[in-house]
């Protein structure tokens, strides 16, 4: 097999990547992807002359990661498409083709991904998306967006509709050009931690928590137990924090004011409690590369406690009451459904994953942190509809807490919660993933011959998942949508990057 | 006297009703809600507004809120009040309710298709289907009381209804169950509409006025609050007895309209809306409701001839 094998967190040297050719790349993704292994990274490089493509591949069931690459020379401007034989590689191939311009012949779907400011083609316009058309009498289009009613982030939707009902649903994201990804890689990276935190701001926990562990095992620096205890308490409250704001949507748009209302509040505990800990709600400030900025002592841990058993009482009794109710249960079953097959296929990750039915869960699968001493269970529903999602959250919300309240019984001993930075191995690729509350965070690095960083690739959960909710809403009546979309909860920002 | 007192309840009790909803959805929610004349200190302060209007509409859109608001106005004339006594009263004023009403629904559906939105078309298209469910039920439950009661008009009826016969009083609380959903249906509240909602896919009322501002949407909101308190009103004539005076009744009638809005704040906050293609099946009830009336007045009549 020429691949080369590493783990969650593991450096290791460029020089042992293999280098290929894309066509001999290509069919070693296809064999790769038969015999079960996903993509988790697919980027390119730009080098002196050309660009070389690396992709990292998941075996879930070994907790390995598969590197490889290829090399495009200046010359070669396309290769054949791999999507059609592997969908799960589609939005990666439209991400590599409109950050290198190198063009995959024969993809089916190939449009704009998020008009970054380092695209390749850059006379391409938002104004020109090439939006999928229905033809017919009765067919008439639904726009919503960029800006919407409520406080939410720009996205357009357009619905192919044949009265109440969607043909299809196309998502046209990219309104933020953030050019994140040229940032990481310009500059002092150990400077970058707002920068991270600002990635997505509802998961500033999970993506500190990607870029620390990343930076600690390229310059080889060992985080106390203590420190890795409090980073997975503060990534499990996050959790909560989100599910717990999901559901409230999800109530709220079914009018169901007394549970928008109360899981609303609960949230407010749960952010609250983050408070306490690092001083921000969202955990700003809190994970550093090295460890942590703050301890949790045994007067806030105590306190904390007592706060997480009063959250776990009210998520048992407000999720109890809500998928009980008949109307809340009419609206959520049997409503925007992806199948097992259609999220493997499409390579969805996260929680919404597991309601489809996939066991993904980069917890379990490709553990880090503490997870690797007090090990987090995979939760799994069949259903694949927003009740199951929306059920998801609700189970993983009170698996969650109940990790936490074991974890505050007993935080490891321990004064050391920071250790000093050291320099990046040079030459090197480090991939670190998080399962963050929607899903899988992927961030690799790829350092240069000085040790300073030439290439940092962002993959959110969103970026993964957004194909999914077009997918879930066909066929639905238009009316349904927003639940469908509340069920997922992605992140906008996640991929507009 | 009277009719100055129905006036300004027709005036204020629609404010009320909306700030009473509120106030029950807060307090259930737990917080403390605005004022109960919040409504009517919204309604001057979009009095005071100019009007943003759209480049690509007509004159229609531009008069439709106003014509109907009126049509809702000249509408509540007929309706009686406290002490079953309507301002208005001519045999068959019950056909002309219904068609006021009708007529300021549809000025509101045109308006909204003249803005050539997608939403508003898709809104449009919704209330008018799940009020033309609602109104059949309306005219079975109108006629077989005209037809038992041998009254043709809204106050004649109401108060012949009463002392009907054995089954009189089965009789006004299916029909009140009925008016009921005719008043969640047409005032657009849950289930069947969630006026909360920021979400313009699922909207069926609100979406119809995204483009109106200013007077015009004072115009649009106070009708559409004109027009719960019409039928709730309606419920409360039905519920007052026959014959006690225009004091006591006017008392009843005030306490029932309350309880009503009391009642919807209640249904909002514990109720979830229902998917958009279960809503005709819960409309169709009061149709259901009506061939029931209709029904035991066939038995009673059968058994007077």
């Amino acid at each position: 097999m020429s691949w080369a094998v590493t783990s969650n967190n593991q450096t290791i040297d460029l020089a042992v990547i293999p280098v290929k050719t894309p066509a001999e790349l290509r069919t070693e993704i296809i064999e790769q992807s038969q015999r079960g292994a996903r993509p988790v990274a697919f980027f390119g490089q730009k080098l002196s002359s050309g660009v070389r493509l690396f992709v990292i591949m998941a075996n879930d069931p070994r907790s390995e990661l598969m590197a490889s690459s290829a090399i495009f020379a200046e010359s070669e401007r396309s290769y054949q498409a791999i999507s059609n034989e592997i969908p799960a590689f589609q939005l990666f191939e439209r991400e590599f083709f409109e950050e290198t311009g190198i063009k995959p012949e024969g993809h089916p779907w190939l449009k704009p991904v998020r008009f970054s400011h380092s695209r390749a083609d850059q006379s391409a316009r938002m104004a020109d998306y090439p939006f999928f058309r229905v033809e017919g009498e009765s067919v008439h289009e639904v726009a919503v967006g960029p800006v919407h009613a409520g406080v939410i982030e720009p996205g357009h939707f357009r619905f192919m509709c044949s009265g109440e009902k969607v043909h299809h649903l196309e998502i046209q994201l990219g309104y933020q050009h953030r050019g994140i990804e040229p940032m990481m890689a310009d500059g002092n990276i150990w400077k970058k931690h707002k920068l991270v935190e600002s990635i997505t701001g509802d998961s500033a926990i999970a993506n500190s928590l990607a870029y620390s562990s990343l930076l600690e095992s390229a310059a080889g620096i060992e985080v106390s137990a203590r420190a890795t205890a409090i980073r997975t308490l503060a990534l499990e409250l996050e959790r909560v924090a989100l599910h717990m704001s999901s559901l409230g949507g999800l109530c709220a748009d079914v009018g169901d004011l007394t549970g928008n209302t109360f899981f609303g509040a609960t949230r407010t505990y749960v952010i609250n409690a983050l408070l306490d800990i690092c001083g921000s709600r969202f955990g700003c400030g809190l994970i550093r590369p090295g460890g942590v900025n703050f301890n949790v002592d045994a007067e806030l841990s105590a306190k904390l406690l007592k706060t997480l058993e009063m959250v776990r009482n009210r998520v048992f009794i407000i999720g109890e009451r809500t998928f009980n109710m008949p109307g809340v249960l009419s609206r959520f079953q049997h409503t925007g459904i992806v199948d097992a097959k259609t999220a493997e296929k499409i390579n969805m990750v996260g929680i919404t994953a597991r309601a489809s039915g996939l066991k993904r869960d980069i917890r379990a699968d490709h553990p880090f942190g503490f997870y690797r001493l007090y090990p987090a269970y995979k939760l799994t529903l069949d259903s694949g509809d927003v009740f199951a999602r929306a059920y998801m959250r609700y189970l993983e919300a009170k698996r969650s807490l109940g990790y936490l309240i074991d974890l505050l019984s007993g935080l490891p001993p321990g004064t050391e919660l920071i250790t000093d930075r050291g320099s990046l191995k040079p030459d090197s690729m480090t991939v670190s993933m998080v399962e963050g509350p929607r899903g899988e965070l992927v961030h690799v690095m790829l350092s240069g011959a000085n040790g300073e960083v030439v290439r940092y690739k962002l993959k959110d959960p969103s970026f993964n998942n957004w194909f999914a909710l077009a997918l879930a809403v066909r066929g639905e009546g238009v009316s349904d949508f927003p639940i469908c979309n509340k069920s997922f909860d992605l992140s906008y920002c996640g991929y507009d990057l | 006297m009277k009719i100055l007192i129905t006036v300004l309840m027709i005036i204020f009790f629609p404010f009320l009703i909306s700030g009473m909803i509120r106030r029950v959805k807060s307090v259930w929610g737990g917080r403390k809600g605005p004022s109960l004349i919040q409504p009517f200190f919204d309604f001057s302060r979009l009095m005071k507004k100019s009007e943003v209007i759209s480049r690509t509409v007509s004159p229609v859109f531009l008069i439709a809120p106003s014509a109907s608001l009126a049509a809702t106005i000249c509408a509540a004339m007929l309706v009686p009040m406290a002490g079953k006594s309507a301002i208005l009263s001519f045999n068959g004023d019950f056909i002309m309710f219904c068609y006021l009403l009708a007529l300021g629904k549809f000025m509101l559906v045109v308006s909204a298709m003249d803005t050539g939105s997608s939403f508003e078309g898709m809104g449009s298209s919704r209330e008018v289907t799940f009020s033309a469910l609602a109104e059949p039920g309306f005219f079975i439950i109108m006629g077989s009381f005209a037809w038992i009661s041998g009254c043709k008009s809204f106050e004649s009826i109401f108060q012949a209804i009463y002392n009907s016969g054995p089954a009189s009083g089965l009789l006004i609380l299916l029909a009140i169950i009925g008016l009921f959903i005719m008043l969640l249906t047409e005032g657009g509240r849950l289930p069947v509409d969630d006026p909360e909602t920021h979400l313009e896919l699922t909207m069926i009322h609100e979406v119809m006025v995204l483009d109106n501002s200013g007077p015009d949407l004072g115009f649009i909101l106070y009708g559409a609050a004109l027009k719960v308190f019409l039928i709730a009103s309606l419920i409360a004539s039905l519920a007052t007895p026959t014959g006690i005076g225009f004091v006591p009744g006017l008392i009843i009638f005030t306490a029932v309209v309350t309880a009503e809005a009391v009642f919807i704040g209640f249904l909002e906050s514990v109720m979830a809306r229902m998917r958009m293609t279960h809503i005709p099946q819960f409309v169709f009830m009061i149709t259901a409701l009506a061939i029931i009336i209709f029904f035991i007045v066939m038995m009673e009549l059968g058994k007077a001839l």
